[in-house]
């Protein structure tokens, strides 16, 4: 799978599904602050990342990500081990 | 002691999502009722149901205020939108004043189903989602509604089975009534998906005039065969009178007796003794007797013994006086945990507009019907004192008067 298309589903569920305002979506956005996600959205969104890219995110290694950019590398990372 | 009044309604039902169409269909004894296909598909010995449409709220509340939110929940908040309305009653109001809730429900099988199903397949609770625990438990309509609206005074959901919202507007009255609530709002909400009936449905309790899914619910009539399974959800804004009339809020009922009892017998059989005390303590908490009274909507439901009881303990009490009688549930079926609030709605609605709803289906009384003056067709007339009944599983029984504001 291609970064430009982890980066399209990823901004896409995070519109549609989480309603995150698309204006505030960019690489350097940090997830809670500029995003708004909270710990509750955190829980939906493990869901709707195991449908759309079949694997399931683990906390312990997503203490370092911070912004968008960092949690699509996150994705990419998971995906490519694969 | 303070008299407590309604000064708003709502309601999302299968005869109708406003109170103009409620109102329309109960004068026209227009049935809500309908076959499920999927109920075929799963083996239910009846498909039969009342048909409600789940509301589309993507848009008009926030995402995190939906997650939670369980089928019924959702009917819940379209009728508590609605009778915060029509009851003055906006974030501003909700912001600076204190209001409690008790709402009737007394399960959310298919969140729980679901969220079950997820389980077995994925065997990893992190899948589960965030809103699956909100949505799990029983006290998911008080929870959201308190959380959605800002609800600051008594929270609390009540689970009393098809009794459930008829003892809310009963506890909302007594909070009110002792000073404890300036307003309160009460009702009842019943989830209509396939999972929430299979149980039910095991019990031959239900009606299979599949052919005829309108004639189906025919309470006290002698041809009934059972009762259809039905919901959404009826809210009622209950508030101390003298705060109503303080903030000009819009009168439309009083709410004067509330009895109950339990019958202490088998966990399914209903009982005439246990329904004679509580519609005998709801008319002394309400200083009437019985001849006061112009209109019963009965719990009836169309199972043929429970109208059979329920028709003993009305003659008993109302044999000398014989005040016209008909149950709303041969229009909408058996709305369950919704009943007991939806019902006091629609009696409202009665009593607001003069007219007395017909008993639709009722053709052929029976032994015990026979004694009934129940109205088979829609009767205009005025109705200054009404009497509305719950009976549930277990033997909880509730009975609420009502009285006309002049």
């Amino acid at each position: 799978m291609k970064r430009e298309e982890i980066e399209q589903i990823v901004k896409t569920f995070l519109v549609d599904e989480i309603e995150v305002d698309e204006a505030v979506i960019a690489p350097e956005a940090t997830l809670k602050d500029d995003l708004g996600i909270d710990s509750l959205d955190f829980v939906d969104i493990v869901v709707i990342v195991e449908r759309h890219f079949g694997f399931k995110i683990k906390a312990e290694e997503m203490t370092e990500v911070r912004t968008l950019g960092q949690f699509c590398d996150y994705i990419e990372s998971k995906v490519k081990d694969r | 002691m303070k008299r407590v009044v309604i000064t708003g309604m709502g309601i999302y039902s299968c005869i109708g999502k406003s109170l103009d169409e409620v109102r329309d269909s109960l004068h026209e004894g227009r049935s809500g009722i309908g076959v499920d296909p999927l109920r075929v598909q799963l083996g239910y010995r009846s498909p039969l149901t009342g048909v409600v449409a789940p509301p589309v709220l993507k848009g008009l509340l926030d995402r995190r205020l939906r997650v939670g939110l369980a089928e019924e929940g959702e009917y819940a908040y379209m009728a508590t939108l609605d009778a915060f309305r029509a009851a003055g009653i906006d974030a501003g109001y909700l912001e600076e004043n204190e209001v409690g809730i008790f709402y009737g429900n007394d399960s959310s099988a298919k969140a729980v189903i679901e969220a079950n199903n997820v389980l077995v397949e994925k065997k990893d609770t992190m899948l589960l989602g965030s809103g699956a625990i909100f949505q799990s438990m029983n006290s998911t309509v008080t929870m959201n509604l308190s959380t959605i609206f800002k609800l600051r005074g008594v929270n609390m959901t009540i689970s009393a089975a098809c009794a459930s919202g008829s003892h809310s507007i009963g506890l909302g009255y007594m909070f009110i009534k002792q000073g404890l609530q300036e307003v309160v709002l009460c009702g009842g909400a019943q989830e209509t998906n396939y999972y929430s009936m299979g149980s039910f449905d095991a019990l031959s309790a239900f009606s299979t005039r599949v052919g005829e899914p309108a004639r189906a619910s025919r309470p006290f009539d002698a041809g009934r065969d059972g009762l259809i399974p039905s919901g959404g959800a009826a809210s009622l804004v209950l508030e101390d009178y003298e705060h109503a009339v303080r903030r000009g809020a819009p009168i439309l009922a009083e709410v004067v007796g509330y009895g109950f009892s339990s019958n202490g017998k088998q966990i399914s059989q209903p009982s005439a003794e246990g329904c004679v005390i509580a519609m005998e303590r709801a008319l002394k908490d309400a200083g009437v007797t019985p001849a006061a009274i112009d209109y019963v909507n009965a719990h009836a439901t169309s199972t043929p013994q429970g109208d059979a009881f329920e028709a003993i303990a009305l003659d008993r009490l109302f044999g000398g006086s014989r005040p016209l009688i008909s149950s709303t549930k041969s229009m909408t079926g058996h709305e369950c945990w919704m009943a007991g609030a939806s019902e006091v709605l629609y009696s409202v609605l009665m009593m607001r507009d003069s007219f007395v709803a017909p008993n639709i289906n009722f053709e052929t009384p029976d032994e015990y019907s026979c004694k009934l003056n129940i109205a088979p067709r829609t009767v205009n007339k005025n109705i200054d004192l009404l009497l509305s009944n719950s009976f549930g599983f277990g033997g909880t029984n509730s009975a609420l008067v009502v009285k006309k504001i002049k």
